[in-house]
């Protein structure tokens, strides 16, 4: 059925990722996950259904949550990308991170960074979020280990000490 | 894993040059939030040689308000509609249809028009392209048989999108442009029952605005489904109401979920000027089950389906008619 076509043309996109300016050579149809994990090597943004169901691979564009999997790298021109590797600060675990260490919010860990750059969408948004905003915010992305309890307390702890 | 297949992305600025770029490219297709898209062009599902992205038109991402109504660019995204505060104010139905689609990453980047233009579902459809192949292709794509009613001519998938009813009750316009110039139509032409060929837009056309009245009636959407997020309608309910004195005055429901189209219940002025008491609930429920036709595209059985579209119904006429629920909770 694939017909044969011109192969398409790359294009140099420029935007921001954790915080420095990136300038990258991709095709239009190129997703922001494949360009995260496999161009510029940074693993932490996982792969899981690659169907938009289970949020492994949920970056913020923007502050905003999104798909890596559902969203084309061409998109995030101009805009700005954060993974979760860009949520250390000088090398030490941000406090959401440290909190999600501490409650126990993490075991498998495959929906770990997902989870926690939802949780920090909506920390920036909402400092101060009661448990049915953070079970709202995290509502798309799935963990098979934890049954919750322990993620929410996690994002809690992370609210509670927050300025 | 599947492969994406490649192609190219226009980002037109304006109407004109939307419609401009989707005649010079005979193989492309439209594409806002692409939730929903991009999860089908990896299934194979279609094979476009450039996506046409309408997201870079400023006027199809405003909200404008008036007196008249409000009107909402078609690019605007579900979690901008169901923030505006003046949607809040007067459309709590469409603020619930925007919050019950897919999970907040999803609203983000997902549209009000494309969720209006959604492709319909079946679970002969959304699969993969092996699952497909090794099943036999369906009538909806690249087969002849529809594996739903083997014996029927048409296709059956079911339309999924949670913003058109929510719409419908309210009797929206939409306004469409394309290549034989701009029309405004109300909501429901947009549609036919079947799943095959659901959208009476010719090719080249698009959604740029939907027009809302301004003064609606007290409504509320409500859906059935699998999971509590990221999950289609296995049937959704919009309800328009308005009482007096403890009479129904005025109503309006329409249906998501159960047919290849989103559709308006016909003959519902039967049941007003009447008080909501158990006799018209059941009138209510009947009425439902009588035009809702769920066939066998989701993993749940067809005549649950046609149940709990019934039960919707009565259980938000209830509320908005003021009646003590026993049972309020949303499904």
């Amino acid at each position: 059925m694939q017909r044969d076509r011109p192969s398409p043309r790359t294009h140099i996109r420029a935007f921001r990722l954790n915080g420095r300016a990136r300038e990258i050579l991709v095709a239009d149809s190129e997703l922001l996950l494949d360009t995260l994990r496999e161009a510029l090597g940074l693993t932490g943004t996982k792969q899981g259904c690659d169907g938009g169901e289970c949020g492994a691979c949920t970056v913020l564009i923007d502050g905003r949550p999104r798909l890596a999997c559902l969203t084309r790298t061409e998109e995030c021109a101009g805009h700005d990308v954060e993974t979760i590797e860009g949520l250390a600060e000088n090398g030490r675990m941000s406090r959401l991170q440290r909190a999600f260490h501490e409650r126990l919010g993490t075991q498998c860990g495959y929906c770990t960074p997902g989870m926690i750059i939802a949780a920090e969408g909506l920390l920036r948004r909402d400092p101060a979020p009661d448990e049915t905003a953070i079970r709202a915010a995290l509502a798309g992305n799935l963990c098979r280990c934890t049954g919750y309890v322990k993620i929410i307390e996690a994002v809690q702890e992370a609210a509670r000490g927050a300025p | 894993m599947e492969i994406m297949p490649r192609f190219d992305v226009l980002r037109p600025t304006s109407v004109a040059a939307a419609i401009d770029d989707s005649r010079r490219c005979q193989a492309s297709r439209f594409v806002a939030g692409g939730t929903d898209l991009m999860v089908n062009l990896r299934h194979g599902l279609g094979t476009p040689e450039t996506l046409i992205d309408l997201r870079h038109i400023p006027e199809l991402r405003e909200i404008s308000a008036g007196e008249s109504g409000i009107a909402i660019g078609a690019a605007v995204t579900l979690a901008d509609l169901a923030a505006n505060p003046e949607i809040r104010q007067r459309y709590p139905a469409i603020v619930a249809a925007a919050c019950a689609v897919g999970a907040p990453a999803h609203r983000e980047a997902g549209t009000i028009g494309g969720n209006l233009c959604l492709d319909t579902r079946c679970l002969f459809y959304n699969r993969s392209a092996w699952w497909r192949e090794a099943n036999d292709f369906c009538l909806k794509h690249q087969g002849e048989t529809c594996h739903v009613a083997p014996t029927g001519k048409r296709c059956h998938a079911a339309f999924s999108g949670d913003l058109a009813p929510a719409l419908l009750i309210h009797d929206a316009e939409i306004e469409i442009a394309g290549a034989a110039g701009p029309r405004r139509v109300p909501l429901a032409d947009l549609y036919a029952e079947d799943g095959a060929a659901h959208l009476r837009l010719a090719r080249g056309e698009f959604l740029v605005r939907i027009h809302l009245p301004a003064d609606p009636w007290p409504a509320a959407y409500a859906k059935a489904r699998t999971r509590g997020a990221i999950d289609f309608p296995l049937a959704g309910v919009a309800v328009a109401l308005r009482a007096e004195a403890g009479k129904v005055t005025g109503l309006r429901v329409a249906l998501t979920g159960t047919n290849a189209r989103p559709f308006l219940l016909t003959g519902i002025e039967a049941l007003e000027n009447a008080c909501i008491d158990a006799a018209w609930l059941d009138r209510l429920a009947k009425l439902v089950q009588k035009q809702v036709s769920p066939m066998r595209t989701t993993l749940l059985a067809a005549q649950y389906r046609r149940r709990v579209a019934s039960a919707l119904a009565q259980r938000l006429a209830r509320a908005l008619g003021g009646m003590v629920t026993e049972n309020s909770t949303a499904a």
